[in-house]
């Protein structure tokens, strides 16, 4: 139960920290931004350059304490100010609208690279001698070491632009019926790509990971004892080592949850895919600071809740931190 | 101690590989001016030629007799030489070919140049990044694991709220509000943002070894605490502080890269992620200019893989259970 309640309140200090970033991040930043932006921004509406007065701070001659004590009631509330740059659109529907993009592409890839990167892992440890295995580590290895958007540019330019086979761009087909069977097959068809750069370069982690968690059990005493009794080589395999192995790799999953809202950044900033990572491209582009603020309170609070519950997670699998936690 | 720690490095058939692939990244960084063809923002090439001998012409502007021993004659000379100065422009968006082996880009510029130049600047703010954090979370380490105490709640309670605080967007919002562009700018967003892991993982080193018989001895004989520090316990940290000396350096690179390539870092200067923004603004893309987008990308994945492979092998030396059986 102390466990426990350590962690709710170090998720509720990282909160409180997050969100306090948000506010003291630009107010601290040296060379003035808000400034430099409303003097480049002199043919924006009065409206939008109020925003983004608001947004600095700049509206008020309230003392710096008041302005944060109004921005933490604001953003408690749920309001997280206007965007300018799509005024007067506010923060959270523009969030709205992007986030199912983000969490239907990241949260299918990551079940998928965290299943087959798992997998394989067991395997590349199990029978580590092999050419096949030393392959593999060393291929995803390589691969991991690309940056993620460079990966995304290989695949348009190979899938999309020789062999036409995926389409450029946007997540959806805008001429078919937006829930008919077209459209659901269109955004298939658009997600292909950037589910494909995502799964290949997150699955060399998974891999190695259970690798080397997997190399690490199998050097255990007791997994000696197992092959000297003469149990069957499959049941000491997934019973004996892959089962007492996985539990770090399932933490990372249960962290990599978190990531669904903000994994995919840059790839969908290179795929124009119109999910939080393209929103997060176009703010900061277009020097939208409350939207940016927005986005990136978003992610931190899906990436800290996860924690807390991968936490939670290793509390009830591991009866060394349960027993540890009473 | 350190020696015998670059000894089995060398060894190391892994390591090897990867520190030569370093150090020709390395090499290529500091010969770039001799190595690439013409400077990586040149986009014409001037030639000046002599047209014929230069033609001397002589005037007489006045005589003057004042006396019979005596003539005074003024002269001018004028010397002409005459140029032909051709100014080549670089072809725009060309295709490799024996004059530009990567093409150009669409300012004129040639790539591999670009390319070779660009190594410097990518790799210095990978490896100045790197020693930042090393140096960072060594201390930051040293000082919560050694002395305890107040010092080390306080660092491991920042520490772990700055860990779980996603990196990758806090640092792309901190780089949009920095208005002031350039390395020193980027090394520091980088390593404000990458301290957080390796001062974790090295402060439970420190733990371990604050515990060994050696440290115990070393301080009940009464050494002093620098002395402890410094000659006793850092020695055995080498190996783990190396391994995330690369770690940070990798992520550095990728992550400069990255903020380049949305357009975060200073677009003037030319490195790998700086040539990737301007392919992607200029749509090399969708013209079929692969020389233009895939070359950045291999180096940054080879030098990424040459810091993957030395840290394989300090992991081997470190963890014997990961050793070939």
């Amino acid at each position: 139960m102390k466990y426990f309640l350590r962690k709710l309140g170090l998720l509720a200090f990282t909160l409180f920290v997050s969100v306090s970033l948000n506010f003291f991040l630009p107010r601290m930043m040296p060379g003035d931004p808000a400034r430099a932006l409303l003097d480049k921004m002199e043919n924006l509406q009065p409206e939008q350059l109020d925003t983004i007065r608001a947004a600095f701070g700049l509206d008020t001659d309230d003392p710096l304490i008041v302005q944060y004590g109004r921005y933490l009631r604001n953003t408690l509330r749920g309001d997280l100010g206007t965007s300018f740059s799509r005024f007067p659109t506010p923060v959270s529907e523009v969030m709205r609208v992007a986030l199912p993009w983000s969490i239907g592409l990241m949260g299918i890839c990551t079940v998928i690279s965290f299943s087959v990167g798992t997998i394989v892992g067991i395997g590349a440890a199990w029978r580590r001698e092999t050419k096949l295995a030393s392959i593999t580590v060393g291929f995803f290895s390589f691969v991991r070491s690309f940056p993620y958007f460079w990966l995304g540019l290989v695949f348009i330019y190979f899938f999309a632009f020789k062999a036409r086979i995926f389409p450029i761009g946007s997540a959806y087909d805008v001429e078919a019926a937006r829930g008919s069977a077209s459209w659901w097959l269109s955004v298939l068809r658009h997600g292909a790509l950037p589910a494909m750069t995502i799964v290949v370069s997150s699955l060399g982690a998974w891999i190695l990971t259970m690798r080397n968690n997997m190399i690490n059990v199998l050097a255990e005493d007791y997994i000696t004892v197992a092959m000297a009794k003469g149990l069957p080589l499959q049941r000491i395999k997934s019973m004996y080592a892959a089962k007492n192995a996985i539990l770090p790799s399932v933490t990372g999953f249960a962290m990599s949850l978190g990531f669904v809202i903000g994994g995919g950044l840059v790839t969908e900033m290179v795929f124009a895919y119109p999910g939080i990572g393209y929103m997060l491209y176009q703010a900061v582009n277009a020097k939208d600071y409350p939207l940016m603020q927005a986005i990136f309170l978003f992610i931190a609070v899906a990436v800290l809740i996860a924690n807390f519950a991968a936490d939670i997670a290793v509390m009830i699998l591991d009866p060394r931190v349960r027993d540890g936690a009473k | 101690m350190i020696k015998d720690f670059f000894k089995t490095l060398v060894s190391n058939t892994k390591s090897l590989v990867g520190l030569c692939l370093l150090g020709f990244f390395v090499l290529v960084a500091i010969l770039a001016p001799v190595i690439a063809p013409y400077p990586p923002k040149l986009d014409r090439l001037e030639t000046v030629v002599e047209l014929g001998e230069p033609s001397l012409e002589e005037e007489i502007l006045s005589e003057d007799y004042p006396s019979d021993a005596r003539d005074v004659i003024v002269y001018r000379s004028t010397l002409t030489r005459e140029y032909e100065k051709t100014v080549d422009y670089f072809p725009l968006r060309a295709k490799p070919s024996a004059a530009h082996p990567l093409g150009t880009n669409h300012a004129g510029n040639d790539l591999f140049s670009q390319l070779v130049w660009g190594t410097r600047v990518s790799l210095t703010i990978g490896l100045l990044t790197g020693l930042f954090v090393t140096v960072l979370s060594l201390t930051l380490a040293l000082l919560s694991g050694y002395l305890g105490g107040v010092a080390d709640d306080v660092i491991t309670f920042v520490t772990n709220v700055m860990l779980v605080i996603p990196g990758l967007p806090l640092m792309i919002v901190v780089a949009a509000y920095v208005t002031m562009k350039g390395t020193l700018p980027i090394v520091l967003i980088l390593g404000l943002t990458g301290w957080p892991y390796p001062t974790r993982l090295l402060r439970s080193q420190v733990l371990t070894l604050k515990n060994r018989d050696f440290v115990r001895v070393s301080k009940s004989l009464g050494e002093r605490t620098s002395f402890v520090v410094f000659r006793e316990i850092l020695p055995n940290m080498i190996s783990i502080a190396m391994a995330e000396f690369f770690a940070t350096s990798m992520a550095a690179i990728l992550g400069e890269a990255t903020l380049e390539f949305i357009g975060l870092g200073n677009v003037t200067v030319v490195s790998w992620g700086t040539i990737l923004f301007w392919a992607q603004a200029n749509g090399a893309l969708l013209s079929g200019a692969w020389w233009w987008f895939l070359p950045p990308g291999i180096c940054i994945a080879l030098v990424g893989t040459s810091f993957v492979l030395i840290n394989f092998a300090i992991d081997e030396i470190s963890n014997p259970r990961l050793r070939k059986r």
